[in-house]
Formats: C-alpha cells, sequence, structure tokens
C-alpha cells in the first residue's frame, strides 16, 4: 500500500473509531440537550471519516468501498491511535477524550488545509469549521468539570490519569510520514505536538489538574497492534455486512 | 438549570424571530444549546439567547387599553386619504 | 416571563362567562397564547398531552438507538443518528411549549421517571432487527405523522407552532425507514425475511399509537371542542391504514391481518378488530420493554446528575467572580 493510503486511513480511522464511540452515547446523555449536542458532533465526525475513507478507496488499488473498508476490516487492518477506541466511562472520560481529539485535529486540519494533494486539503477545510466548535464544546466541559464540584474534579482527574498516556501516539514518527511531509501533502508531527502541548498544557495548568508523570505511552495503533476494545467494537460495528454478506443496505 | 429564549435570524435582512427555548446552566451554554437544538437545518445565521426571567411582556388583561385605542385611529393609514385618479406619485 | 406562563387563571376563576369567551375565541379559530386566560381543564389537558408527546420523543429515542452502533453502512448510521437526533429536539420543542404553561420541565420528567407520567406504549416493543429500524420510521413515523399533521392547526399557538416545525423535520424520517424497507425487501431472502418479520411485529402497535377507539376514549370530547384535537382517533387510524397498505403492497410484503381488505362502498380498508387488552396492559406497564426503557432513563438522568451539577456550580462560580470584579 502506498504511504499516502496509511496516512488517509490512520485519519480515517482516528475519526471512525471515535465517531462509533460518541455515537453509543446517543440517546443517554446526561441531559436533553447536550444529548443532542454530542450527537451532533458524532454526526460532523463520522462524515468526516466518511469523506476520509472514501478518499482512502480511491488510493487503494482495489475495488473496495468506504463501506468495505470500515466494515471488512479486521482489527488489525485498522490503524486508528489506541486513545479513540477507549471505552467512553463517564461524561468526563468521554469529553475529555474528545478535547484532546479536538484540539490534534484543530491543528491537523488546519495544516492538511495546505496540504499539496487537494483533496485532503479540501476535506480538512470542511472539517476545520466543525473542528472549531467542536473545540469550543469542550474546552469549556473540561473548565466547567475542573472548576465545577469535588466529585466532578475527582473524576476528571482520574480520566486524565487513565488517558494521559494515549495521545504520544498522535504524534508518533515514521520514515514513510516523514516523506510525506516533506512532499508537502502531510502534516508534520513535531509540530502538531508541539502545538497540542502548548495549548493542552496552557488550558491544564490553568486548573488544579496534575498531569500524570509516568513514563508509560501507548503505541501500536498505526501499525495494527491494538487494545483488547477495539475487536469488541468491531464485532458489532460490523456484524450486518460480516454476518449478510455482499448485500445492500 | 435556567430557561433561556431562543431567537434566530434566517438570513440577513430579516429581524430575529422568537423559536423556542432551552435549559442551561450560563449564557454561552445557552447559546450553544441553541445552536445544536434549532440550527440543524441551516434555520439561522445569527442567534440571540435571552434569560427568560429578562423578558418584560404586556399583560394580556391590559390589551383592550394597550391595543384597542389604536383601531379607530383610521387617519393613520394612507387608505384614509383618497383622491382622483389624476392625482398620481403619491 | 414569556415561557413560564403565569398562572393567571385560578381554579374558581372558571365562571361561565369566561368559559364562554374562551369557546368564543376557539370557534374563530383564534389561537391562544401563554398568557391569554384559559380554563384550568385547558392548561391541565395541553400539560398532559404535551409533555406526554415530549415523553414520547425522548424515549422513542431508545429503540433505535439500540441499532445505532450495528447500522450496515457508513450512510445509513448518519441518517439513523441524525433521525435519533431529531426525536430528541422534537422532545424539547414540545417540553419548550408545555412549559409555557407554566408547568417546569424538571416536574415534567421527574413524572417521566417516576411512572407517573404516560409516553407512547409503541416504544415499549423492542427492536429485534436491522428492518426494525426501516419498520419504525415507516410505520411508527408514518403513524405519528398523521397525528402531528392533524395537531399542526392545534388550539394553543406554542403547541402548535412546535407541531410545524416538528412535521417539518419529521418527513424524512418515513422516507428514510421505509427506504431501508425498500432495501431489505428487495434484497436477499434473508433481508425479506427480516423486512416481513419486523412488519408483523410493528403493525398492531402502530395501528394502537392512535389510541383507543373514539367510543372508548375518555379525553376526546372536550380536546375537540377546544380543538386540542382535530381528528378522532379512529379516522386517523383509519387514514393510515388506507394510505399504508398500498405502501406495503409495493415492497412486496404482507400485513398481518386476515381481514384486511378494500372496501369498494366506504372507499377504506376494512381491518380486524385491534387487541385493546394488549394496548390497555403496555400502557399499565406490562409490555415487553417498559422496564427496561424506564430503567435506561432513570439510569442516563442518575448517571448525568454530577454533570450538571458541575454545570450548574461552575456558573455559579462565574458569575460570583465576574460580580466581584465589578464591585471592585
Amino acid at each position: 500500500m502506498s504511504a499516502e493510503y496509511n496516512y488517509v486511513l490512520n485519519l480515517a480511522d482516528n475519526t471512525l473509531i471515535l465517531g462509533q464511540r460518541l455515537s453509543e452515547w446517543c440517546g443517554v446523555g446526561p441531559f436533553l440537550e447536550e444529548d443532542l449536542a454530542l450527537t451532533n458532533t458524532a454526526l460532523d465526525i463520522i462524515g468526516q471519516a466518511k469523506m476520509l475513507l472514501e478518499f482512502a478507496a480511491e488510493l487503494k488499488d482495489s475495488d473496495d468501498s468506504a463501506d468495505d473498508l470500515a466494515f471488512m476490516r479486521d482489527q488489525h487492518e485498522f490503524k486508528n491511535v489506541i486513545l479513540v477506541e477507549q471505552p467512553n466511562g463517564d461524561y468526563s472520560q468521554t469529553l475529555l477524550r474528545q478535547y484532546f481529539m479536538d484540539v490534534y485535529h484543530l491543528h491537523l486540519y488546519t495544516a492538511l488545509s495546505n496540504s499539496k494533494n487537494e483533496q485532503l486539503a479540501g476535506i480538512a477545510a470542511k472539517s476545520l469549521k466543525e473542528v472549531n466548535y467542536h473545540l469550543e464544546r469542550s474546552d469549556l466541559w473540561i473548565k466547567r468539570m475542573a472548576h465545577g464540584t469535588e466529585e466532578s474534579f475527582n473524576r476528571l482527574q482520574a480520566s486524565l490519569d487513565k488517558l494521559w498516556h494515549y495521545h504520544h501516539e498522535l504524534f508518533e514518527e515514521s520514515d514513510e510520514l516523514t516523506e510525506l511531509v516533506e512532499q508537502g501533502i502531510a502534516a508534520d508531527p513535531k509540530q502538531l505536538k508541539e502545538l497540542w502541548e502548548s495549548e493542552v498544557n496552557g488550558l491544564l495548568s490553568s486548573t488544579p489538574l496534575k498531569i500524570p508523570q509516568t513514563g508509560w505511552k501507548a503505541t501500536g495503533g498505526r501499525v495494527g497492534n491494538h487494545s483488547e476494545y477495539l475487536g469488541l467494537m468491531l464485532c458489532e460495528m460490523q456484524f450486518l455486512q460480516r454476518a449478510y454478506p455482499n448485500c445492500e443496505w | 438549570m435556567k430557561l433561556y429564549e431562543v431567537f434566530l435570524r434566517a438570513k440577513s435582512g430579516l429581524s430575529h424571530k422568537h423559536v423556542g427555548s432551552v435549559h442551561a446552566t450560563d449564557a454561552q451554554m445557552a447559546m450553544q444549546n441553541a445552536r445544536d437544538l434549532y440550527t440543524r437545518r441551516e434555520e439561522g445565521e445569527s442567534i440571540w439567547v435571552v434569560d427568560s426571567t429578562q423578558i418584560i411582556s404586556s399583560n394580556p388583561n391590559d390589551k383592550a387599553a394597550y391595543f384597542e385605542p389604536a383601531v379607530d385611529k383610521i387617519y393613520r393609514h394612507p387608505s384614509f386619504y383618497p383622491f382622483d385618479k389624476e392625482v398620481k406619485n403619491i | 416571563m414569556y415561557s413560564q406562563g403565569l398562572r393567571d387563571s385560578k381554579a374558581g376563576d372558571d365562571s361561565p362567562e369566561l368559559l364562554d369567551a374562551f369557546q368564543q375565541r376557539i370557534d374563530k379559530e383564534e389561537k391562544i397564547e401563554p398568557r391569554d386566560w384559559m380554563p384550568q381543564a385547558y392548561r391541565k389537558t395541553l400539560i398532559r398531552q404535551i409533555s406526554q408527546h415530549a415523553h414520547s420523543e425522548i424515549v422513542g429515542q431508545l429503540p433505535e438507538a439500540n441499532w445505532v452502533t450495528r447500522a450496515p453502512s457508513l450512510k445509513r448510521k448518519l441518517i439513523l443518528l441524525a433521525k435519533i437526533q431529531d426525536e430528541a429536539g422534537h422532545g424539547l420543542y414540545l417540553y419548550s411549549a408545555a412549559e409555557t404553561l407554566g408547568e417546569s420541565r424538571h416536574q415534567m420528567y421527574q413524572d417521566l421517571l417516576s411512572g407517573k407520567a404516560k409516553y407512547s406504549s409503541i416504544f415499549n416493543y423492542p427492536t429485534l432487527n436491522w428492518a426494525d429500524a426501516g419498520a419504525v420510521g415507516w410505520l411508527v413515523d408514518g403513524a405519528a405523522i398523521m397525528n402531528q399533521v392533524a395537531l399542526c392547526r392545534t388550539s394553543y399557538g406554542p403547541y402548535s407552532r412546535a407541531m410545524v416545525r416538528i412535521c417539518k423535520e419529521e418527513s424524512f424520517h418515513q422516507r428514510q425507514g421505509y427506504d431501508i424497507m425498500l432495501k431489505m425487501a428487495k434484497g436477499s431472502p434473508e433481508q425479506k425475511a427480516m423486512a416481513q418479520d419486523a412488519l408483523n411485529r410493528t403493525w398492531w402497535p402502530s395501528l394502537m399509537m392512535f389510541g383507543p377507539s373514539d367510543k372508548d376514549s375518555t379525553h376526546s370530547d372536550q380536546s375537540m371542542k377546544w380543538k386540542i384535537k382535530r381528528f378522532s382517533n379512529d379516522d386517523l387510524r383509519q387514514k393510515f391504514i388506507d394510505a399504508t397498505v398500498p405502501q406495503a403492497e409495493y415492497l412486496g410484503l404482507s400485513i398481518p391481518d386476515k381481514n384486511l381488505k378494500y372496501n369498494d362502498k366506504i372507499g377504506h380498508y376494512d381491518f380486524s378488530e385491534i387487541k385493546w387488552d394488549e394496548l390497555f396492559n403496555v400502557i399499565k406497564g406490562n409490555g415487553p420493554c417498559n422496564q427496561q426503557r424506564m430503567d435506561a432513563r432513570n439510569k442516563a438522568y442518575e448517571d448525568g446528575a454530577w454533570v450538571r451539577e458541575a454545570a450548574a456550580v461552575y456558573a455559579e462560580k462565574q458569575d460570583n467572580k465576574k460580580h466581584n470584579k465589578e464591585v471592585a
């Protein structure tokens, strides 16, 4: 597979799996307005996944459609970071994961809006508008939870302790990626990391939250070594296409 | 949660129109909730949210005193001044 | 305050003169607005009806959400999510309308959670295969639309305006449901079997959505007189059947009613007697999913308590900060 295909697939899978997780909240949010708002985010993100998977399908030298990529690949073929497949947990865990991804997507899509690959630039520019709003929401929710009640603070701190180790993977480098960056196609992970850390640290340091200081860093998602959660997620997501292949739905 | 009234302007050139209400803990959340609830189908390009307790409304019992005195002031309307057809552009 | 309509009228105020003047406004097709005088019973009926309707939208999210994570394509996943989200939106429009009558959403919602308030019995049936997502859109939303279109002209202004908005949005719901059914009915034998199975299970409960037969409906007469309701349960049910049978025929599916037959003399379909015992039983709480739905709503509410509290406390702290700054 081409480097470009792998790159687009990583972006696509990040959004697909995140969107799938968010959709689990549909109908059971903490209050009605928030239920609706989070579903709006899920819709945007699955919409991004659809565009990116369609593009990936074009780049792939086969007849696979976007749906084939979503519903007929096994877990080791998924390229998403492990962060997005983590369970929703409580609302602080969902919103913290969302905040991490929103900051990442904001800078990613900003950079990709100038990609030499016009199709990718187009998808990024469209998605950027959506992400701006997602971040406005998740940023505010982090502040609410951090400065809200003792319980909300404790919950958010526990989620931070749990999720922090997963963000590094978003900025992993590889020879293949470096080449794409040099060609002006992909976003530079070093720059993204800098922007991400400055923004996230900025917010967290304005709160009493403490960033965990252990050395462990999640890795492997980009090459198909996932957590146990992904396989189970896919069982659910892919059930119909697997049980009744070659059907139109 | 507080109750906020929501007003939307469908497009520039029109005025804001009351569309309903949302619940929120603060003004910013009210704005976001209004956006997510009332503009899912491009219904607006501008939103006002107003704390419901801040709206001062006329009392329906005053309807007669407030609005009926306007009924017989027909001289306020252009149709009160009929002219012959020869008089134009007025 | 606009939304929290004042309780201007007290129980003792329902004098014959006021009632008569009110009826005259209704007969002139004037809309009643939140702070206008209205009979206590009118207010009560509306609060009951609008909040029940709102509860139905909110509980109605659940059977469809059951298939969101298993939707068979990206397109279907997006459509279904958008549709379920609309249901939450419709619930909110309706709570918002009911609040103008002086009942808080909090109170209405507590009544739902405690089981005191009712919601549409249809949502106490399970969605067992993917075609149910189709059948719910086609039949359940189809039946709902029949009711809702009729309610666009209801006499209470905020209710009527909410219904207009809902009807505008709802039309895609039925079409996307039929679209799912069409793909399934024209698909593989297994898909067709799923579609038929979903129709078999959904048909009768959909007909029950129109409520008891006119002769047994307790609220109908006064509601018709006040133009809260504008068509009878039986009329709307018949209209729904007449519209839906040809659609089922086009799908090549059979409706589970041996007596269903077009009656040339009256220009309508004849159909079997509805099993009213089942309806009343489900309303009482004895449907296949009553417990499950209420558990889900209560769990979501309890799990969300700390989130709501955090937001409220944060808002309060921000207010204080602002206030302190202003004072300084």
